[in-house]
């Protein structure tokens, strides 16, 4: 770990960007089109309009999402040819099929119904349009179940065994339905909708702030608060099971999290801060509690977790990032959970869209679902190393044959494309959550393609929102 | 020869790259038209001829990607990192295309802007799919399964006069597209430029065919050795016949004619190609039965292609049957 060659380290930054750039939009994409099938499906049993127009509004921004998510994709499927030559040849047999069901099953279900969802309005009947609605929201599930049968794959190899160096599948069903696949799929789609949710409930405390009382916001508001206090404990307890299946599978992992060196007896205590030092083999200005690593980890008073000195220097990840990654996602979710309570109490006390602190927090965690995501997703990528498939294929022996000029120079190119197109693209969902549900959103306006003949099937997905950019 | 399992994966492979071109070529080929059409509502009305369409278009290059990695991840592995630096301007470039088309539309005061990004964005996709297939042509030196060559193979005058040879064939191919689908001043402007662009196309495709011919005697003898020119020979024959037809396409009347000829003359170089190198994947040593993945990789994926794509040819006509007939300055609906 310590000494990285330029290529690899090059590299490993360049996929870190791309794939934390990419992973923003699809969370988006699957928690807001989940959303929106929710709204579609109430507006039908009730008939109330507020359902409808929250639907307009949302699956505008969902639309922007998901053109980034496709964008942003593409280059995912070709990186891992071009910069990880060497994992593509050994396991590219596993991940590249998984990657073809992936566009067969989801993106072909998304195109096919996309048009319909966005368009479609008065194409189509209702229940018709709502089932295009669902499918889309399925499309962008099933994606997910293949992209994560591929990662945890990656996680927690098996059925498989290795001919002349490079893995040759034996049992489909193994590898899908890996050790770590079902917890990871779980944590991974519950995160997505705690993204839509506190991105909804940030949106709409901002327009509660501003003054604005109609009831799309409120409406908005009082959904994603109420979601949050379902899902954020929900999570937390998948989050626990997905611990327990990571202690079991990759205890290294568990090690780094915890900046946990020795193995303890007698009871494992949890630092609940520090600073682990990989050089010195400890974890500096350390505050931990007794015990309570064992209670969390094995659920039992003394159960006992291997330190990371168990473990070759070469076969331990990095601590130091994964120990705080880690504790960013637990204390979001900690906030999460507060945010969905005090929702409770505000709502029993009639008071959810009188209290303006609690719209200010509300607001300031709008981005909390994504950061938490990312943290997340930093404690599991670079808790793996020094793999890429775990105790099969080390990330040194993954990587092309480039110089470091060639893969210094793609990233400096990714990172000012990125932020010049992504930029943009997450500019203007801001400015479209700006306007707000309310305002100038009549369902005939967004409909408004209604009567003119050529658009039922149009898939491109951010013409669904109508508003100039620059203006 | 019995068909197995790698040379039909080569097949739909093919096939995924093909479809690829043909209708990924047309939305390109409109970025390329771009800079010399700009009258009032005339780039509007371009962009509306394939608005519906492009991004699934765009798919078939994914599914490709994704079938080569599962399938030949030797190839994969290979190909990728010896063209390296223009896989990567080739993506940005589609990013840079695919964003601009949309944001265009809602951009008042910066759409000049996002008109230059399309353009920009069309031709880097384009000049760089040239590139690499002009660099898969010479060759890419592989040894042990792994790409051993040095960061800049990719670039030769041959290669360069590939990705040059792609953005007339996209052109010109955008050209035929836009006679169909448009009228009035637009569809006259665009039968008198077909003519001198698929002379040009007809000189290009001349050239790469006998530089290849000359400088690899591999693929000579592919050609010529034995009685296999009699077997090849209609397919210049026919590249000949398709040119005249473009030539006399806008007398005829049939608005349809250029393009179908034109796709056809993509159809023959594409075959052309596929006579050269076969049965190597990444010539000249690596054959599509070293760079396939396991047998149980090649099946499981096969199983799926098998349902599902026949779905997904189904809808992408049935979407090009609902977008039928001419697009018109003024026809509101698509932004």
């Amino acid at each position: 770990m310590l000494e990285m060659s330029d290529v690899l380290l090059l590299a490993r930054l360049q996929f870190a960007f791309t794939i934390s750039a990419h992973i923003i939009f699809p969370a988006i994409s699957i928690g807001l089109a989940s959303y929106c099938a929710v709204l579609e499906g109430l507006w039908l049993r009730t008939g109330e309009p507020v359902y409808r127009e929250l639907f307009f509004f949302w699956s505008k921004i969902f639309a922007v999402g998901f053109g980034m998510g496709v964008v942003s994709g593409v280059v995912m499927s070709y990186e891992f040819g071009a910069n990880w030559a060497g994992f593509s040849r050994v396991a590219g047999s596993v991940n590249g099929p998984l990657l073809a069901y992936e566009v067969l099953t989801a993106f072909f279900l998304e195109a096919g119904f996309l048009g319909i969802m966005l368009f479609g309005w008065r194409r189509v009947g209702p229940r018709l349009h709502f089932l295009a609605t669902c499918l889309v929201a399925l499309g962008t599930l099933f994606s997910t179940f293949w992209i994560l049968a591929s990662n945890s794959w990656m996680q927690t190899p098996q059925g498989f065994q290795i001919v002349d160096g490079k893995v040759v599948p034996l049992d489909w069903l193994k590898i899908i339905f890996n050790p770590s696949f079902p917890f990871r799929l779980v944590h991974m789609s519950l995160a997505a909708f705690i993204v839509g949710a506190t991105g909804v409930g940030g949106c709409a405390a901002w327009h509660l702030l501003k003054g604005q009382r109609g009831a799309g916001v409120k409406k908005s508001f009082s959904m994603a608060v109420g979601m949050l206090l379902v899902a954020a404990p929900i999570q937390m307890v998948a989050g626990d099971q997905h611990g327990l299946n990571t202690l079991q599978h990759q205890p290294a992992k568990i090690a780094a999290i915890e900046g946990l060196w020795e193995s303890e007896k007698g009871g494992t205590a949890l630092n609940l801060v520090g600073w682990p030092d990989m050089r010195e083999e400890r974890t500096k200005y350390a505050f931990s509690i007794p015990h309570l690593g064992s209670l969390i980890l094995t659920h039992t008073w003394n159960g006992e977790i291997p330190g990371l000195k168990q473990f070759a220097p070469r076969d331990r990840p990095d601590s130091t990032i994964i120990f705080w990654s880690f504790r960013v996602m637990v204390g979001m979710s900690l906030l999460m959970l507060l945010l969905g309570v005090l929702g409770l109490v505000l709502r029993l006390r009639n008071q959810l869209y009188e209290t303006r602190w609690f719209h200010r927090f509300a607001l300031a965690m709008g981005p909390s679902g994504l950061i938490a995501l990312l943290a997340g997703w930093i404690t599991t990528e670079v808790g793996r190393q020094p793999w890429v498939v775990y105790g099969v294929l080390r990330t040194a022996d993954a990587v092309s044959p480039l110089s470091s000029q060639q893969v210094g120079t793609s990233l400096l190119i990714f990172i000012v494309v990125y932020f010049l197109v992504f930029g943009t693209g997450g500019y203007y969902m801001l400015k479209l959550m700006a306007k707000g549900p309310d305002v100038g959103d009549k369902a005939g306006d967004v409909g408004g393609d209604a009567g003119k003949s050529t658009v039922s099937l149009d898939r491109r997905p951010m013409s669904r929102a109508t508003d100039p950019i620059d203006e | 020869m019995t068909l197995d399992l790698a040379t039909l994966w080569a097949g739909i492979i093919g096939f995924a790259v093909f479809l690829y071109v043909l209708l990924d070529g047309f939305d390109l080929g409109i970025g390329l038209l771009f800079p010399f059409f700009d009258r009032e509502g005339e780039r509007e009305v371009m962009l509306n001829t394939v608005a519906p369409v492009w991004d699934g278009n765009e798919t078939w290059l994914v599914l490709g990607g994704a079938c080569l990695y599962g399938v030949f991840p030797i190839a994969y592995s290979t190909l990728l990192p010896a063209v390296y630096l223009p896989v990567i301007a080739m993506l940005c470039g589609l990013i840079f295309r695919g964003v601009a088309f949309e944001i265009r539309a809602k951009a008042r005061r910066t759409q000049n802007l996002w008109d230059l990004a399309f353009i920009m964005g069309c031709a880097t996709a384009t000049f760089c799919q040239g590139l690499i297939l002009g660099t898969l042509l010479q060759g890419i030196k592989v040894v042990d399964g792994r790409f051993a060559g040095e960061p800049f193979d990719w670039l030769s005058p041959f290669s360069v006069f590939c990705g040059m040879g792609l953005l007339v064939t996209y052109a010109t191919l955008g050209c035929g597209w836009l006679v169909m689908k448009t009228d009035g001043d637009l569809q006259r402007r665009m039968q008198v430029l077909l003519k001198p662009s698929s002379l040009v196309l007809l000189a290009i495709i001349g050239i790469i065919s006998l530089w290849t011919v000359l400088g690899q005697p591999a693929v000579a003898q592919r050609w010529f050795g034995g009685r296999h020119f009699v077997y090849f020979s209609p397919v210049p024959l026919l590249v000949l016949a398709c040119v005249i037809g473009i030539f006399r396409s806008a007398s005829s009347g049939h608005e349809a004619r250029a393009f179908i000829l034109m796709e056809a003359i993509i159809f023959l170089g594409y075959s052309g190609l596929l006579i050269s190198i076969f049965p190597n994947i990444v010539p000249p040593s690596l054959s599509i039965w070293a760079a396939s993945s396991p047998r149980s990789s090649q099946i499981f994926v096969l199983i799926g292609v098998l349902i599902i794509l026949p779905i997904i040819l189904a809808y992408t006509g049935l979407s090009y049957w609902v977008f039928r007939g001419k697009v018109r300055h003024g026809d509101e609906g698509y932004h």
